[in-house]
């Protein structure tokens, strides 16, 4: 049997080889599926492409070229053509995912800061859990676009009151995910130790459930942002979201109805990019939470 | 395999072999975990496969029908049942010939009875629909030979239970609804996989009872999978003993239970608490003991959803435990034992009654069954261990950790492990930091709550060492919550039997256990295997 002291710096490191192993074993499972392969591609592709537009975009997003309007796609110098005003549409498609994923962490920190603690009470607490759960109810069956119109006419149309709206509309969600796995994580044993070690309620969600639940509430968060990429254009479309001329992929397909007819492609391409963003948090979603599932811990 | 046949089943019947397995070997990936299995099973004759989890017993028997999960497959052996070779269908997975030989020729009743009915179809429905797929009967003869069926399994009032669904059953009758389904086809030989383990003992004697007579009746063979050597030396003719995928002894159930000749059986055979019971009961400590938890009139009632009357968990529970001794609470599922626990440990509120603990709240801690539900998974032992001392505010860093290395050591654990996760540590190791767990604040009371019960028979034995220990260096007063009255023995002095919320009989272990005044504890007794053997 070794000594503490000696034993401190080599158990260190094997702390950091377990802590790595753990990872890299859901990540490892992660990749060995197909579609969480393309998930976490794609993923990465909308990141990092929403991240380096500026380096990206051939042009300024709202840069007008009224000598050419309404390219069709593959034109030398407009790969995916141009608009009405002979904005760059590529390049606006960029600019318009970083206002998309803008918007989405936005509104998932939201919902998560707001819905983590919320589900944590309602799920430890029973008397709590009565009250949190109408208000979930409530916010549920409150329309979220008259959530939307309403922030919008009091404060005004903007890319941070379209985060707002969305993140307090996912709140419940969160609620009910962390709430479920409050409840399963209190009858466990460890939490009944806990309890009989005489630690307070809040020890326990901090020390006991909240570590436990992270999981569950990274799963979940990955599935609010496609939800709230398509709120963001859903938004902007209704011109409640984004203000022009700063490109956002709602205003984008709003913009693009009108001329539909003649350049159809300015509508496709914003059309697919969301279809895109979905696809991959979807994809990534789900492949995330079959490899947590199958044992990240255990 | 045994040349010798027990008396009663010689002749020419009774040479027949049923199933006979050379040099099984199994692997899972690259993993070779049955290495050269050999096994025989005669007409009318009982073999039981007896081994601590991961000996390969349940993968022996399950390689058998071709069930084995994931990677698993047959490489190498040879496997015949009834005189047929099966073992190309075995390692070329030919389903068609594999299921021709479940359900028709080897019958299979599996370990839990919860997990293997389908929640939401009748029960009459799931028994026929073995009948159909063998092409047995269909229609309305196959509901009628469901109900006989299940009638013949010891269901009561079958007719009418036929139409309810699982949730509506027991476990136990579950259990025999299983036993049904594996009967249905009529095999000639069953592969029981540890039928009883999850159901209380004098459920599995009626169980296995029924099993035996049923394969009395049809002159039926049985390869009974378990991990209890009593049950297995009560209940067949031979006994196989299997360690890390090898068999390490096969004979006559009495010889090898009465005189090993192997080590292993021979420290599985002294580890088992129904054989290994000492002579007198645990000597009490010397000198005048304090009661330091004394339970008065404590009553618990829940109320259960849509009923208008509360259910009474515990119904006037008084007892008191004396100072650096154990209180055995004994009892099945549905005694109130568990909540008796719960209350003692303050986890529940008594609806009355009282519980006093000389000391407080924090004078009591306890050790849970599940060695892997206990600890949270996401920390280290050292953070595991020194959490009563942060909860209580005790000490700093550098005194906290010092405790922790003190307590690895009384539990026998290397103090390198302190930055170990529970996953890397076996059942064993996980339970000695459970108890470390608790001792770290000193207390004077520890709730054993089910505390061997999910471990195999050798490290329960170690584990039960080292409570004994511990009890006898730090005077600590154990309250032992448990199912089974032979390892109750082994540690306590007092016990207590509960059933049904109330406290039918108490006293010391030598008392109750000589001379049992209750029916009930009689009852629980003779249900104990291998009681009668040992």
């Amino acid at each position: 049997m070794s000594s503490p002291t000696t034993a401190g710096p080599a158990a260190a490191d094997r702390l950091e080889v377990d802590l790595g192993s753990s990872r890299g074993r859901v990540l490892r499972r992660l990749l060995r599926d197909r579609s969480g392969l393309a998930g976490t591609v794609l993923v990465a592709l909308v990141v990092l492409a929403a991240l380096l537009a500026p380096l990206l975009a051939p042009h300024p997003p709202t840069q007008v070229h009224f000598e050419t309007p309404f390219q069709v796609p593959r034109t030398v110098g407009f790969w995916l053509g141009t608009d009405d005003l002979g904005r760059d549409v590529l390049s606006r498609i960029l600019y318009g995912l970083r206002a998309s994923l803008q918007v989405g962490v936005l509104a998932v920190v939201l919902s998560v800061v707001v819905g983590t603690p919320l589900g944590l009470a309602a799920g430890y607490w029973r008397g709590l859990d009565v009250v949190v759960s109408r208000l979930t109810d409530v916010v549920l069956a409150f329309p979220f676009l008259v959530l939307a119109v309403g922030l919008a006419a009091i404060r005004g149309a903007s890319l941070g009151n379209a985060a707002l709206a969305l993140g307090v509309a996912h709140v419940p969600q969160v609620i009910r995910v962390v709430r479920a796995e409050t409840l399963r994580l209190r009858g466990s044993e460890y939490v009944l130790a806990a309890r009989s070690m005489d630690a307070s309620g809040v020890r326990v969600l901090a020390t006991h459930v909240l570590p436990n639940a992270v999981p569950s509430i990274v799963v979940q968060a990955t599935v609010i942002v496609p939800a709230v990429v398509i709120g963001e254009a859903l938004l902007s479309f209704l011109g409640l979201g984004i203000q022009p001329p700063t490109p956002s992929l709602g205003i984008m397909l709003s913009d693009a109805q009108q001329y539909i007819f003649r350049a159809p492609t300015a509508a496709l391409f914003p059309g697919l990019a969301i279809v895109l963003v979905c696809l991959a948090f979807n994809l990534f979603g789900d492949a995330l939470r079959d490899a947590l599932d199958h044992g990240g811990n255990r | 395999m045994s040349a010798v046949d027990p008396a009663g089943t010689a002749g020419a019947a009774g040479r027949e072999e049923l199933l006979r397995v050379e040099g099984l070997h199994v692997a899972y990936g690259a993993d070779t975990v049955l290495h050269g299995v050999d096994l025989t099973v005669r007409r009318g004759h009982r073999v039981a496969v007896v081994g601590a989890s991961g000996s390969g017993k349940s993968t022996t028997a399950a390689a058998v029908l071709g069930l084995l999960q994931g990677a698993g497959r047959v490489t190498g052996g040879r496997v015949s049942v009834c005189g047929d070779d099966v073992t190309a269908a075995l390692v070329g997975r030919d389903e068609g010939r594999l299921r021709r030989l479940r359900g028709r020729q080897v019958g299979l009743v599996p370990q839990d009875p919860m997990s293997n009915l389908n929640p939401s179809a009748r029960v009459g429905r799931q028994v026929a629909e073995t009948l159909r797929m063998h092409g047995l009967a269909r229609g309305a003869a196959a509901r009628d030979r469901a109900v006989e069926l299940l009638e013949e399994a010891g269901i009561p009032d079958a007719g009418r239970r036929a139409r309810q669904y699982p949730h509506e059953f027991s476990g136990g009758m579950r259990q025999r609804v299983l036993i049904a389904m594996a009967l249905a086809a009529e095999p000639e030989l069953l592969i029981a996989d540890e039928p009883t383990s999850a159901l209380d003992v004098t459920v599995q004697r009626q169980i296995l009872d029924h099993l035996d007579r049923l394969t009395t009746a049809r002159g039926a063979s049985l390869l009974l999978v378990t991990h209890d050597l009593a049950l297995a030396a009560e209940r067949c003719d031979d006994v196989l003993v299997m360690s890390e995928g090898r068999v390490v002894e096969t004979g006559p159930a009495r010889r090898v239970l009465g005189e090993p000749a192997d080590a292993y059986t021979r420290r599985l055979v002294a580890a088992a608490p129904a054989t290994a019971g000492r002579a007198g009961a645990r000597p009490r400590p010397e000198g005048p003991g304090e009661d330091v938890l004394v339970v008065r009139d404590l009553v618990k009632e829940y109320r259960v959803r849509g009923q208008r009357e509360h259910v009474r968990a515990v119904d006037g529970v008084s007892f008191a435990v004396r100072a650096g001794t154990t209180t055995a609470v004994v009892g099945e599922s549905g005694s109130g034992k568990t909540t008796t626990a719960r209350l003692v440990l303050g986890l529940e509120a008594p609806t009355s009654g009282a519980v006093d603990v000389a000391g407080g709240r924090r004078d009591v801690q306890p050790v849970f069954q599940d060695p892997y539900g206990s600890l949270d998974p996401t920390m280290t032992l050292e953070r595991l261990i020194d959490e009563p001392l942060r909860i209580a505010r005790a000490g700093d860093a550098r005194s906290r950790r010092a405790r922790v290395g003190e307590l690895l050591d009384q539990v026998a654990l290397s103090r390198g492990l302190a930055q170990r996760r529970p996953a890397e540590l076996s059942g064993g190791q996980r339970q000695r930091v459970a108890i470390a767990r608790a001792l770290a604040l000193n207390p004077r009371v520890v709730v054993l709550d089910e505390a061997t019960s999910a471990l195999d028979v050798l490290v329960q034995q170690q584990v039960l060492a080292l409570l004994e220990r511990l009890q006898d260096e730090l005077g600590l007063t154990y309250l032992f919550i448990t199912h089974d009255l032979a390892v109750a023995r082994h540690l306590a002095h007092d016990v207590l039997v509960m059933r049904a919320g109330r406290v039918v009989e108490q006293g010391t272990i030598e008392d109750v256990f000589a001379s049992p005044r209750h029916e009930y504890t009689a009852q629980l007794l003779s249900a104990i295997p291998g009681r009668a053997a040992a």
